[in-house]
């Protein structure tokens, strides 16, 4: 697994890579000024209010909109390139899906390796056996043939997590990923992206949730319309840089989980 | 047309019909423009596009016209003005705050006024009353063509778009996120939408096609947890009902594409009624699993 990750050597492995990012939506700047360099093998809390553009840098990395200024970069590759790669995995908030649609759990982790397969998706024994390790990765495996409205919100997020892990994606992106799943899931995750990190994997997870980021990510980015800070989480998870990045609130922010919840 | 039933044995029922050679067209017609709406309809439903296919369906209708007038085949005139209504409401809703459902509702009506209009101006052979409600009875040989033609394509299509748009129903940001052409898959759904729409318009008329492309796929729906067995299920209520419909409406002489779309109503109801899984009389075991 280690291997298939590390295709560049040459040169020092820069996962992601954004310089001077500006978004507008029709003339209201969503984000600007925004830089980042993520290399490979970190785990990277993206921290902001709703609205401070998180979802926004999270469309930009994944070619959704496009940035009026600056660069981004995903495995040295322009952003479509690296899709095609299978480089970025976007794992959803649950309340982002249609959970009653007909598909099961099987089906839906097939689904990461639609990109790697010919024209038809018809999956080949190498597919299968991908979505089968990655099924055992997040406990899953017994559930395969369940349809995907019937399983926990901590199930179907493992089960959005297998998908990535059947894409092989070396950068993944998590929207909420702690929002609404067991105390099981959450274990598994955390192991899991300790695991991905160490496989070369970068790992991008946007929250409001502060305790979860001070407990492992190795770096955490300050957003609120453009990048406040980022670097090593002890360093940046100062009572000023959160001040700065809730917007005057006052830092005890911190012993609340979800408290920024209330604030919007 | 219409044979007393009280002397008819059941098998009279089925075969006397075929004898004339109008209905075996009709019945072939609609069994296949059944199946292939029902096809779609899986599409539909899980996209949540009945509004749009309502809207596709009425906005064909200036193109029929507009082809028949130059002699054209009337599913290009529908296909490109079935096509253009939808970039008309994308452009729309793009450029103006209007919200997306008044759009919608705003340039299916504004183009199925312009078809009524239009229809009353070219004072040619063209029958309102067949292009409102259909009339598979009276299909002609070269509208056959044209179905089949149509059908045919739609449903290679599909079988080879399946998986692609299948994600795309149920995850577009993933199939974005993994390098695949959302936006062609999004503008072939909706081609598709429109010859779907010219092709249930023989049956039912473009009053009632909405109901071809969305009945058969919730039914289908309520009956299973699989996507293979859903599109299997739709196709086969749809085709049926579409061959119950024809029998029934040259027996009781009643109007076919009503009758189509009443039993294929029907054929929802019970599932409403009694799916395993998702009926509301469902037995209390399932709750369990």
């Amino acid at each position: 697994m280690m291997n298939s990750l590390k295709t560049n050597n040459q040169i020092e492995e820069m996962r992601i890579e954004a310089d001077q990012v500006c978004v507008d939506y029709n003339g209201t700047v969503a984000l600007y000024d925004a830089s980042l360099r993520l290399k490979s093998g970190c785990i990277c809390g993206l921290v902001g209010m709703n609205g401070a553009g998180k979802s926004t840098f999270f469309k930009a990395l994944m070619g959704f909109v496009r940035p009026s200024r600056g660069i981004i970069r995903i495995n040295g590759l322009e952003v479509p390139k690296a899709q095609r790669n299978q480089a970025v995995a976007y794992v959803p908030q649950n309340e982002g899906i249609d959970c009653s649609f007909p598909t099961s759990v099987w089906d839906v982790v097939m689904m990461g390796r639609y990109g790697s397969m010919n024209f038809l998706r018809i999956p080949s024994a190498s597919d299968r056996k991908a979505v089968w390790h990655a099924l055992e990765r997040v406990e899953l495996i017994d559930l395969r043939k369940r349809p995907i409205g019937t399983l926990s919100g901590g199930q179907r997020k493992r089960a959005f997590l297998a998908r990535a892990i059947a894409q092989r994606a070396s950068v993944l992106l998590l929207d909420e990923p702690f929002t609404g799943v067991d105390v099981r899931t959450e274990k598994l995750m955390s192991e899991l992206f300790i695991q991905f990190r160490n496989e070369g994997r970068t790992i991008l997870i946007s929250t409001h949730d502060l305790s979860h980021v001070r407990d492992f990510c190795d770096l955490v980015v300050l957003i609120n319309k453009t990048v406040l800070a980022y670097g090593e989480t002890s360093e940046i998870f100062t009572d000023e840089n959160l001040t700065r990045t809730f917007g005057g609130m006052p830092p005890d922010l911190l012993s609340g989980p979800t408290s920024s919840e209330s604030l919007s | 047309m219409i044979s007393l039933l009280s002397s008819a044995s059941p098998i009279s029922w089925l075969l006397d019909p075929l004898s004339h050679d109008f209905m075996r067209r009709a019945l072939m017609v609609s069994a296949l423009v059944g199946g292939v709406c029902g096809l779609l309809s899986c599409y539909m439903t899980l996209k949540g596009w009945a509004l749009m296919g309502d809207a596709v369906s009425h906005a064909v209708m200036p193109g029929v016209v507009v082809a028949y007038a130059l002699g054209l085949p009337f599913s290009i005139g529908a296909f490109v003005f079935g096509v253009g209504s939808v970039a008309l409401i994308g452009f729309v809703k793009q450029k103006s705050r209007v919200k997306e459902d008044t759009v919608i509702g705003l340039v299916f009506t504004g183009f199925f006024a312009l078809g009524l209009v239009l229809v009353s101006k070219i004072r040619s052979n063209i029958d309102l009353m067949h292009i409102l409600f259909g009339s598979p009875l009276g299909i002609s040989g070269s509208d056959v063509n044209q179905t089949l033609i149509i059908s045919g394509l739609v449903t290679v299509i599909l079988l080879l778009f399946r998986r692609d748009l299948m994600l795309y129903c149920f995850d577009a940001t993933h199939a974005r996120s993994i390098g695949i052409n959302t936006g062609l898959l999004h503008y072939l759904l909706l081609s598709l939408l429109s010859l779907a729409a010219v092709a249930g318009l023989q049956t039912v008329g473009i009053i009632l096609v909405v109901a071809m492309l969305i009945t058969p796929g919730a039914t289908a729906y309520l009956l299973t947890d699989r996507f293979d067995r859903m599109n299997v299920l739709a196709i086969l209520s749809s085709s049926i009902s579409s061959i119950i419909g024809v029998y029934l409406s040259y027996w009781f002489d009643i109007e076919t594409g009503g009758s189509i779309v009443l039993v294929q109503t029907l054929i929802f109801l019970v599932a409403f009624l009694f799916a395993p899984r998702y009926g509301i009389l469902k037995s209390n075991s399932s709750i369990a699993s």
